[in-house]
């Protein structure tokens, strides 16, 4: 009965626990198995669909008693397999009952089940564990701790069609990647850090879970076969092994890249069209799949561009605009298509029309929709914006011409959502990338402003791209640089030189290499000074100029070239400064380095003494 | 030259020489119907006599665009042109298995397909090549004056539901000033498409579409030499949409005016562009989008609001299922199917199997009994009905042929077998698979069909599938029958009858090829153990003297029958014929495996067995079709009707995507 005093229902609920419900769970204490059995039957009846009856009997305490016939050897097969039938029926209910389920140790319980011999009982424990590991309270990691739960449920796939879908379906929530984001987007290029062992995908694949799956894509059942699909997709995300598999991988004679333009035929139920799409994705982003194969330009392109348009669901849309922006990021071949297909450009400018106005008049369930997944459209739009441009110059132009275009990133930039201001900084990021831009819309819409309070108490994730995007406001051409240096620009950049993040610092340095440039041209000396008298800074830079990453050693490299360049004012003390503090010997070492762009740096830095 | 273009439209003749011409010129040049006859008896039959020769048929079009309807896409169709470029027959091929493929509803007699660009319907400037399919431009291209433009030789039918076809630029020429889309009949072709009221087109040098006007919207990218463009007309919704080298570029036109043609428009010189109607395997999946359409549309079918009220929509399904049931004498069933769903038979049991029993006689052949026990059970009814009464005779007679009819059996010393050892009841066969073909024109295709057996067995081409066309065929089956009469025998019937097993057997496109193989696989059967026996004799009326004796003094009867109702009716041709048709049994030796033998076939007894039964019906006051039978005459009348008025989702529903 411990569990029972840990529910946060407890309190609320217990005054309104009926004599009905008492009834229930004392009857699960009959003497008469007979009745125990009828008892259950009885509850499974009363509970269906009633979620202040599941309630009131999880606080009743009927959880322990039903596990504990569960696992009774001596318990009829029919009586356990009910009781998995009801308490799967409670999982069903709020997250607290499931919490409340979790605390009663009802997963190795079910796991136990599954060891039985009897079909209908395993199923029964199958559909619970099932409804339990879909719910987001759930820690995908009670799956993995018991070592021969995975083979065992390798095992029952052959079973029937239900253990089938309810393994795949548990599989494709009960992996996740460390870095995991849930959309599917590849928000940061971190490598994938495995702090505790095999990743989730990594013990799936080697208990030969494409092996075991690859042939229910075939199933009659559409159930298994979704579910199938989306343990591949699940599977195959950031996953050179897997997908390198599957694309060898045949099934009825087919491989499976060919089944999976298959189920992405626009007769297909949307589901099925946008898993597939996802799958061809991630086997293509994993370089499996040339990004100039007819099935990623022909099929999985277009099919991903028609997720985005109206006709869609809102959770498609999102969807299809994420997968679609992970599909593309890196290509510019695939930009181009996309960015003439259908109209992509104009088809997004629509995701920030949420809630519209109709919806708040006509209809409140309506507004509540849409107002859930507002966010999620606009954060999804600025990605594959973000995509969209990140290479072409005529693409970038497309997109800052869609209506509305630069006053929707600048309100994106400042909005509570976390992941929105995130995309927006990317959009943002990648449009920086135009010289054009960066004189004249950039310029108009003072975007540096809301940029600059991004970067104050922003994570990690978000200083990143910010800092870039800073960076490429600095550049000389910019004419926003000015506005960015009174506003406190350097002191915040001397921090992120100070951070513990790789790419921050890079970040940091070649912002501060390319204002000593600017500061010439804008307020004289003015950055080289603060640089100058800030030892911190100078200390970091020439750390970085011997650290390991060549990266932060050429950022370093540029901004101690600036500082000492002769034909400017006060080059003289700065030299002597710097000797002081032992450049001029790491500049030696430099020179002989094996990196030619660094040696040249070091070089041409050293002639400066010289002269 | 908006008069040519008038005349253009309206011959219906054109159709056929025009897409002679793509492929083979030379058929072109001669007259339309001698090749078309030739291309009707391929592969060659025995040489017909020449009186015998059928005449060409009006409308000669199944020998030009016709020839594989009927036949699923890659069995060996006939070649349509048996002369000239193998490579060209083979394009051709290709293009009619892809055309009949995409726009299976298309019925190309009444509205054909564009095949080639119209070499009478262009501006001067421009010139063709290559089949008419290559556009190049000839004029001096220095102002927009300059433009010009060509249609193809017909207008996009709405059957197609979705249609699409590609523009390959083979050269840019000078400027690219290219522009690709549609234009209604009529247009200035001194233009390029998109500039006038009702033309649209896509331009090449600046991407923007031109929706009846000079001055185009911004649309989708530039198109130059190598690309591929697609123009994709969706007939339910009125709207277009272009691809590129097969990305879709978008929606660019809505709410367009039917009847358009493809047209393209080239304005400086070196400008040349391929059109693939169809010929080639197309770059844009169209056919993945044309799935989408048909689930779209099935989806609407399936979730057709039916009836408000609870329990309604069920009762009528119900009514018709029971009335179908009764109508056709299935009493048992009818009466377990009304006692569990509640409803009343609105014909009385005995009525049923009075019905029934006569079904059972006509279908056995005992005419004579039928007639008689028809006056017994319903007195007034064939008095009224002399006609009727005519026809019944007809058949009598020709089952006195047959050595079937009582009459002639109790003369040739056969006792007439008893109602139960008739090898099967009317219930096992003659409903299912004929009652549905009944309903409205139907009807005439079961008359039709069952004629083609005869003509299929002379002709040993017509189940082939050249012709396809309902009209037609019974057209050509009326013709022959009539001229025929000479013809030397050629098949037995037997022979003919697995022939026509079998052509309807893969005849997937015959509007009712679901029934007709049930028609002629069952009855068949059904009539196998008679028709073997009959055959061991093979003799007139049996055999029997007395019987031939009773045969001829029959027939003099009904001669005299028929000069008395054309004295008090007038004249009837049908019943001429059907009396012509009756006596030129007796013209041969071996009347089953002559030329017009088919009438002895029993599967010509339904048709008579449904009339009779439909007039009875009548005089209880009951539908003489069941209201099943004709909902669903009525659901394939109104898709035709929707394609003759443009709307194109019929392309997506077919009545037998419904029945299973």
């Amino acid at each position: 009965m411990a569990c029972v005093l840990e529910t946060p229902l407890r309190m609320s609920v217990l005054s309104e626990v009926t004599a009905s419900s008492r009834h229930y769970v004392d009857r699960l204490f009959d003497p008469d198995p007979q009745k125990v059995l009828q008892g259950v039957i009885d509850m499974k009846n009363a509970v269906i669909g009633n979620n202040k009856q599941k309630a009131n009997l999880i606080v009743l305490g009927a959880v322990p008693r039903l596990l504990y016939l569960l696992q009774q050897e001596t318990s009829s097969t029919e009586l356990r397999t009910e009781c998995a039938v009801v308490l799967g029926s409670l999982a069903m209910g709020t997250e607290n009952n499931v919490k409340s389920l979790l605390d009663c140790h009802i997963i190795p319980a079910l796991l136990q089940g599954l060891l039985s011999p009897e079909l209908k009982f395993i199923e029964a424990c199958l559909r619970c564990l099932r409804t339990i590991f879909t719910s987001p309270v759930t820690p995908e990691e009670l799956l993995y701790t018991d070592a021969t739960v995975i083979p065992h449920l390798m095992a029952l796939l052959s079973r029937s069609r239900y253990t089938q879908e309810y393994i795949c379906q548990i599989f494709s929530h009960c992996c996740k990647l460390r870095h995991w984001h849930s959309c599917g987007f590849k928000s940061s290029p971190q490598p994938l850090l495995c702090a505790n062992g095999p990743d989730h995908q990594t013990i799936l694949f080697n208990h030969g879970a494409v092996q075991n799956i690859a042939h229910l894509l075939s199933s009659t059942s559409y159930k298994v076969r979704m579910q199938a699909l989306k343990c591949f997709s699940v599977l195959a995300f950031e996953n050179p092994q897997v997908s390198m598999t599957l694309v060898n991988v045949l099934v009825d004679g087919e491989l499976l890249p060919q089944i999976f333009v298959k189920m992405l035929q626009r007769d297909k139920p949307i589901e099925m069209q946008l898993t597939s799409a996802k799958c061809l994705t991630y086997m293509c982003r994993a370089g499996a799949i040339q990004t100039d194969d007819n099935c990623i330009v022909l099929k999985t392109l277009p099919s991903l561009v028609r997720m985005c348009s109206k006709e869609r669901l809102l959770e498609e849309r999102v969807e299809g605009a994420e997968t679609l922006a992970y599909l593309i990021e890196t290509d510019v071949e695939l930009q181009r298509i996309a960015s003439i297909t259908d109209h992509l450009i104009a088809m997004l400018s629509d995701y920030f029309k949420y809630p519209s106005s109709v919806s708040a008049i006509t209809d409140i369930k309506r507004l509540d929709h849409d107002l859930k997944h507002a966010h999620e459209l606009r954060q999804a739009a600025f990605k594959l914006y973000a995509s969209l441009g990140a290479n072409d110059e005529d693409i970038r132009k497309k997109i800052i011409e869609t209506e509305n275009m630069m006053d929707r990133i600048v309100n994106g930039l400042s909005e509570s959502s976390i992941k929105v201001r995130l995309s927006a900084v990317r959009c943002l990021h990648s449009l920086s990338r135009s010289v054009q831009q960066l004189r004249t819309s950039f310029q108009d819409h003072a975007v540096w402003k809301p940029l600059m309070k991004v970067l104050q108490n922003a994570p990690d994730e978000v200083l990143v791209v910010a800092s870039s995007t800073l960076c490429n406001l600095l550049l000389e051409f910019s004419p926003s640089k000015e506005p960015i240096l009174e506003s406190g620009a350097i002191e915040l950049l001397c921090s992120l030189t100070q951070s513990e993040n790789l790419a921050l610092r890079v970040n940091g340095i070649w912002a501060l290499m390319t204002l000593c440039i600017l500061a010439n041209i804008a307020d004289g000396t003015t950055a080289k000074e603060l640089i100058m008298t800030n030892d911190d800074i100078l200390q970091k830079i020439k750390y970085y100029m011997s650290h390991s990453n060549a990266k932060l050693q050429l950022a370093a490299m540029f901004c101690i070239s600036n500082l000492i360049w002769n034909e400017e004012e006060g080059s003289q003390e700065r030299q002597d400064k710097l000797r002081d503090i032992g450049i001029v010997d790491i500049l030696h070492k430099l020179s002989q380095s094996s990196d030619p762009n660094l040696c040249d740096k070091a070089k041409t830095a050293l002639q400066q003494y010289l002269a | 030259m908006s008069g040519q273009q008038q005349q253009q439209q309206q011959l219906p003749l054109t159709a056929a020489p025009q897409a002679s011409g793509i492929a083979a010129p030379a058929a072109s040049a001669g007259p339309a119907p001698a090749p078309a006859a030739a291309l009707l008896l391929h592969p060659p039959p025995p040489p017909p006599p020449a009186t015998a020769a059928p005449p060409p048929p009006p409308p000669p079009p199944a020998a030009g665009p016709l020839p594989v309807l009927g036949l699923p896409a890659g069995s060996s169709a006939p070649a349509a042109f048996p002369h000239g470029d193998p490579a060209l027959n083979e394009q051709e091929k290709e293009l009619k298995r892809r055309l009949k493929r995409l726009y299976p509803a298309v019925d190309e007699q009444e509205t054909p397909l564009p095949r080639s660009w119209s070499p009478k319907d262009k501006f001067s400037y421009i010139g063709l090549s290559q089949n008419n399919l290559r556009v190049h431009y000839k004029g001096h291209g220095k102002t927009p004056k300059d433009a010009a433009s060509v249609r193809a030789t017909h207008p996009i039918p709405a059957a197609c539901g979705i249609y699409y076809f590609e523009v390959k630029i083979v050269s840019k020429g000078r400027d690219g000033y290219m522009g690709i889309g549609l234009s209604a009949q009529g247009v200035n072709m001194n233009r390029l498409p998109g500039w006038d009221k009702h033309s649209y087109g896509y331009h090449g040098d600046d991407g923007h579409s031109f929706c009846s006007s000079g001055t185009g919207q911004p649309y989708g990218p530039t198109f130059t030499t190598g690309d591929v463009i697609g123009c994709c007309v969706n007939l339910i919704n009125n709207t277009c949409f272009y691809t590129k080298n097969g990305h879709s570029l978008g929606i660019a036109f809505t709410d367009l005016p039917p009847n358009l043609y493809p047209t393209v428009g080239l304005q400086t010189p070196g400008e040349v562009v391929d059109a693939n109607f169809g010929q080639h395997p197309f770059v844009f999946d169209i056919e993945d989008y044309m799935r989408e359409w048909r689930t779209k549309i099935q989806a609407q079918i399936d979730r057709f609001p039916i009836g408000d009220r609870e329990g309604e929509w069920q009762t009528m399904i119900q009514k018709m299922v029971s009335s179908y049931l009764v109508h056709h004498g299935y009493c048992a069933t009818a009466e377990a199917f009304a006692r569990s769903t509640d409803q009343t038979v609105l014909e009385e049991l005995a009525s049923i199997k009075n019905r029934q029993r006569i079904q059972k006689l006509v279908l056995a052949g005992r005419m004579g009994e039928a007639i008689e026990t028809t006056q017994q059970l319903y007195p007034s009814l064939l008095e009224r009905n002399p006609n009727l009464l005519f026809a019944l005779k007809v058949r009598q007679f020709i089952e006195m042929v047959n050595g079937t009819d009582s009459e002639v059996r109790c003369l040739g010393g056969h006792s007439p077998k008893s109602q139960d050892s008739y090898p099967v009841s009317p219930r096992s066969f003659s409903s299912p698979s004929m009652s549905p073909n009944h309903g409205m024109n139907i009807h005439s295709l079961a008359v039709s069909k069952g004629s083609s057996t005869h003509f299929s067995g002379f002709e040993n081409s017509c189940s082939n599938g050249v012709i396809s066309n309902k009209a037609y065929q019974s057209y050509c089956h009326i013709k022959h029958q009539s001229t025929n009469l000479n013809v030397p025998e050629l098949n037995n019937i037997n022979v003919s009858r697995s022939q026509q097993v079998n052509s309807y057997t893969s005849d997937v496109d015959m509007e009712t090829d679901h029934y007709s193989n049930g028609v002629a696989e069952t009855s068949s059967n059904g009539f196998l153990n008679e028709v073997d026996s009959s055959q061991l004799r093979r003799q007139l009326c049996g055999g029997s003297q007395a019987a031939i004796e009773r045969m001829i003094h029959f027939g003099r009867e009904l001669q005299a029958m028929s000069e008395q109702l054309r004295r008090e009716c007038g004249k009837n041709t049908t019943n001429k014929k059907m009396l012509k048709d009756a006596f030129s049994l007796l013209a041969y030796s071996d009347p089953w495996s002559s030329p017009v033998g088919n009438q002895l076939d029993p599967i010509q007894r339904e048709p008579v067995c449904s009339v009779l039964n439909s007039a009875i019906l009548e005089t209880h006051n009951l539908p003489k079709q069941p209201p099943l039978a004709l909902a669903m005459g009525q659901a394939s009348q109104c898709l035709g009707l929707m394609a003759r008025s443009g709307i194109g989702s019929c392309a997506f529903a077919t009545v037998e995507d419904y029945l299973h």
